[in-house]
Protein backbone atom coordinates (compact mmCIF):
# COMPACT_ATOMS: atom_id res chain seq x y z
CA UNK A 1 0.00 0.00 0.00
CA UNK A 2 1.22 3.90 -0.60
CA UNK A 3 2.25 5.31 2.22
CA UNK A 4 2.59 9.18 1.87
CA UNK A 5 5.31 10.83 2.82
CA UNK A 6 6.14 14.69 1.91
CA UNK A 7 9.42 13.60 -0.35
CA UNK A 8 6.77 11.51 -2.15
CA UNK A 9 4.08 14.02 -2.67
CA UNK A 10 6.48 16.46 -4.05
CA UNK A 11 8.49 14.39 -6.24
CA UNK A 12 4.95 13.29 -7.64
CA UNK A 13 3.57 16.77 -7.73
CA UNK A 14 6.94 17.39 -9.67
CA UNK A 15 6.77 14.57 -12.39
CA UNK A 16 3.06 14.89 -13.22
CA UNK A 17 3.32 18.77 -13.72
CA UNK A 18 5.83 20.15 -15.71
CA UNK A 19 8.14 22.59 -14.43
CA UNK A 20 6.47 22.32 -11.38
CA UNK A 21 7.88 23.40 -8.11
CA UNK A 22 6.59 21.87 -4.78
CA UNK A 23 6.78 22.17 -0.67
CA UNK A 24 5.00 19.63 1.33
CA UNK A 25 4.49 19.34 4.60
CA UNK A 26 3.43 16.98 6.99
CA UNK A 27 0.60 18.72 9.13
CA UNK A 28 0.30 16.56 12.15
CA UNK A 29 3.77 13.95 11.54
CA UNK A 30 1.47 11.37 11.09
CA UNK A 31 1.88 10.96 6.94
CA UNK A 32 -1.96 11.67 6.29
CA UNK A 33 -2.48 15.22 6.64
CA UNK A 34 -0.50 17.62 4.22
CA UNK A 35 0.07 20.67 3.03
CA UNK A 36 1.08 21.58 -0.16
CA UNK A 37 2.26 25.00 -1.96
CA UNK A 38 2.95 24.62 -5.45
CA UNK A 39 4.08 26.57 -8.15
CA UNK A 40 3.71 25.87 -11.76
CA UNK A 41 3.74 27.78 -15.28
CA UNK A 42 0.20 26.03 -16.66
CA UNK A 43 -1.61 27.40 -13.51
CA UNK A 44 -1.25 30.89 -15.73
CA UNK A 45 -4.55 31.67 -16.78
CA UNK A 46 -6.44 28.87 -14.53
CA UNK A 47 -8.78 29.91 -12.10
CA UNK A 48 -7.71 28.69 -8.10
CA UNK A 49 -10.27 25.85 -8.49
CA UNK A 50 -8.69 24.40 -11.21
CA UNK A 51 -5.21 24.78 -9.97
CA UNK A 52 -6.39 23.35 -7.42
CA UNK A 53 -7.95 20.04 -9.29
CA UNK A 54 -5.06 19.48 -11.49
CA UNK A 55 -2.70 18.82 -8.34
CA UNK A 56 -5.79 16.72 -6.94
CA UNK A 57 -5.90 14.89 -9.88
CA UNK A 58 -2.35 13.98 -9.72
CA UNK A 59 -3.18 12.05 -6.46
CA UNK A 60 -6.92 10.41 -7.97
CA UNK A 61 -7.98 8.02 -5.28
CA UNK A 62 -5.29 8.16 -2.84
CA UNK A 63 -7.18 11.66 -1.55
CA UNK A 64 -9.83 10.17 0.86
CA UNK A 65 -7.78 7.16 0.81
CA UNK A 66 -4.09 6.82 2.53
CA UNK A 67 -3.81 10.82 2.54
CA UNK A 68 -6.68 12.16 4.22
CA UNK A 69 -6.14 15.64 3.80
CA UNK A 70 -4.25 17.51 1.26
CA UNK A 71 -4.50 21.33 2.35
CA UNK A 72 -3.44 23.80 -0.94
CA UNK A 73 -2.10 26.85 -2.07
CA UNK A 74 -1.33 27.26 -5.41
CA UNK A 75 0.76 29.92 -7.71
CA UNK A 76 1.55 30.69 -11.45
CA UNK A 77 5.06 30.79 -11.91
CA UNK B 1 -24.91 18.63 -15.92
CA UNK B 2 -27.75 16.51 -17.36
CA UNK B 3 -28.43 13.55 -15.27
CA UNK B 4 -30.01 10.87 -17.39
CA UNK B 5 -29.13 8.23 -15.34
CA UNK B 6 -30.97 6.93 -12.28
CA UNK B 7 -29.31 8.20 -9.50
CA UNK B 8 -31.28 9.65 -6.92
CA UNK B 9 -29.02 10.59 -4.35
CA UNK B 10 -26.97 12.49 -7.62
CA UNK B 11 -29.94 13.88 -8.70
CA UNK B 12 -30.68 15.27 -4.43
CA UNK B 13 -27.59 16.42 -4.47
CA UNK B 14 -27.66 18.31 -7.98
CA UNK B 15 -31.26 19.71 -6.95
CA UNK B 16 -30.09 21.07 -3.27
CA UNK B 17 -27.51 22.73 -5.27
CA UNK B 18 -29.85 24.44 -7.53
CA UNK B 19 -31.95 25.10 -4.88
CA UNK B 20 -30.14 27.16 -2.89
CA UNK B 21 -28.18 30.17 -3.56
CA UNK B 22 -25.29 29.11 -0.97
CA UNK B 23 -24.76 25.66 0.25
CA UNK B 24 -22.27 24.11 2.07
CA UNK B 25 -21.70 20.18 2.38
CA UNK B 26 -19.52 19.34 5.19
CA UNK B 27 -18.78 17.02 7.50
CA UNK B 28 -20.85 17.55 10.98
CA UNK B 29 -23.17 20.33 11.15
CA UNK B 30 -22.41 24.18 11.27
CA UNK B 31 -23.65 24.00 14.95
CA UNK B 32 -21.50 20.46 15.67
CA UNK B 33 -18.84 20.08 12.78
CA UNK B 34 -16.78 16.56 13.06
CA UNK B 35 -13.53 17.87 11.13
CA UNK B 36 -11.11 21.19 11.07
CA UNK B 37 -11.61 21.95 7.98
CA UNK B 38 -15.47 22.59 7.83
CA UNK B 39 -15.27 23.66 11.20
CA UNK B 40 -13.61 26.59 9.89
CA UNK B 41 -15.54 27.31 6.46
CA UNK B 42 -18.47 27.52 8.80
CA UNK B 43 -16.96 30.21 10.93
CA UNK B 44 -15.79 32.12 7.63
CA UNK B 45 -19.49 31.85 6.33
CA UNK B 46 -21.15 33.14 9.97
CA UNK B 47 -18.16 35.91 9.95
CA UNK B 48 -19.71 37.01 7.05
CA UNK B 49 -23.53 36.80 8.16
CA UNK B 50 -24.37 34.49 5.01
CA UNK B 51 -27.32 32.56 5.83
CA UNK B 52 -26.47 29.48 4.15
CA UNK B 53 -27.72 25.75 3.23
CA UNK B 54 -25.59 23.09 5.16
CA UNK B 55 -25.29 19.24 4.40
CA UNK B 56 -24.01 16.78 6.27
CA UNK B 57 -22.07 14.46 4.11
CA UNK B 58 -21.47 11.69 6.87
CA UNK B 59 -24.49 9.64 7.41
CA UNK B 60 -23.97 7.98 4.09
CA UNK B 61 -20.62 7.33 2.11
CA UNK B 62 -22.70 7.56 -1.15
CA UNK B 63 -23.27 11.03 -0.31
CA UNK B 64 -19.48 11.92 -0.62
CA UNK B 65 -18.77 9.73 -3.15
CA UNK B 66 -21.75 11.28 -5.75
CA UNK B 67 -20.95 14.81 -4.69
CA UNK B 68 -17.17 14.31 -5.21
CA UNK B 69 -18.06 12.59 -9.03
CA UNK B 70 -20.92 15.46 -9.64
CA UNK B 71 -18.19 18.29 -8.59
CA UNK B 72 -15.24 17.02 -9.46
CA UNK B 73 -13.80 18.02 -6.14
CA UNK B 74 -12.43 15.08 -4.10
CA UNK B 75 -12.41 16.78 -0.64
CA UNK B 76 -14.91 17.92 2.04
CA UNK B 77 -15.80 20.97 2.72
CA UNK B 78 -17.59 21.99 -0.88
CA UNK B 79 -18.96 25.53 -1.21
CA UNK B 80 -21.72 26.44 -3.75
CA UNK B 81 -23.12 29.69 -4.80
CA UNK B 82 -25.58 30.21 -7.14
CA UNK B 83 -24.65 26.47 -8.38
CA UNK B 84 -21.26 27.22 -8.78
CA UNK B 85 -18.44 25.51 -6.88
CA UNK B 86 -16.50 28.45 -5.08
CA UNK B 87 -14.00 25.97 -3.02
CA UNK B 88 -13.31 24.20 -0.12
CA UNK B 89 -11.85 25.23 3.12
CA UNK B 90 -8.29 27.06 1.87
CA UNK B 91 -9.75 28.61 -1.27
CA UNK B 92 -12.97 29.56 0.81
CA UNK B 93 -10.22 30.80 3.66
CA UNK B 94 -7.96 32.40 1.15
CA UNK B 95 -10.97 34.46 -0.51
CA UNK B 96 -11.84 35.28 2.91
CA UNK B 97 -9.05 36.84 3.72
CA UNK B 98 -8.61 38.93 0.32
CA UNK B 99 -12.18 40.16 0.65
CA UNK B 100 -13.11 38.03 -2.78
CA UNK B 101 -15.68 36.03 -0.81
CA UNK B 102 -17.61 38.78 0.28
CA UNK B 103 -17.75 40.24 -2.92
CA UNK B 104 -18.91 37.12 -4.58
CA UNK B 105 -21.33 36.29 -1.56
CA UNK B 106 -22.60 40.44 -1.84
CA UNK B 107 -22.05 41.14 1.19
CA UNK B 108 -20.05 43.85 3.23
CA UNK B 109 -16.23 42.22 4.55
CA UNK B 110 -16.69 42.61 8.19
CA UNK B 111 -15.01 45.58 9.49
CA UNK B 112 -13.37 44.09 12.18
CA UNK B 113 -11.76 41.54 10.09
CA UNK B 114 -9.71 43.46 7.46
CA UNK B 115 -8.31 41.72 4.88
CA UNK B 116 -4.70 40.50 6.41
CA UNK B 117 -6.00 40.90 10.02
CA UNK B 118 -7.32 37.31 10.12
CA UNK B 119 -8.47 35.79 13.28
CA UNK B 120 -5.64 33.14 14.86
CA UNK B 121 -4.62 30.94 12.38
CA UNK B 122 -5.84 27.48 12.89
CA UNK B 123 -4.21 25.19 15.05
CA UNK B 124 -2.61 21.92 14.22
CA UNK B 125 -5.39 19.98 16.57
CA UNK B 126 -8.22 21.79 14.86
CA UNK B 127 -7.55 20.90 11.51
CA UNK B 128 -7.89 17.32 12.73
CA UNK B 129 -10.59 14.45 11.98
Amino acid sequence: MFVPSTEELKLRIESAIPGARAEVTDLTGGGDHFRASVLAPEFAGMSRIEQHRRVYAVFGPDIGGPIHALSLETRAE
Amino acid sequence: MSETTENPIREAIADAINDHEVILFMKGTPEAPRCGFSARTVQVLEALGTPFAAVDILPDPRIRQELSALSQWPTIPQLFVRGELVGGCDIITEMYESGELAQTLGVEQPADEAPGDDAAPLTIENRLN
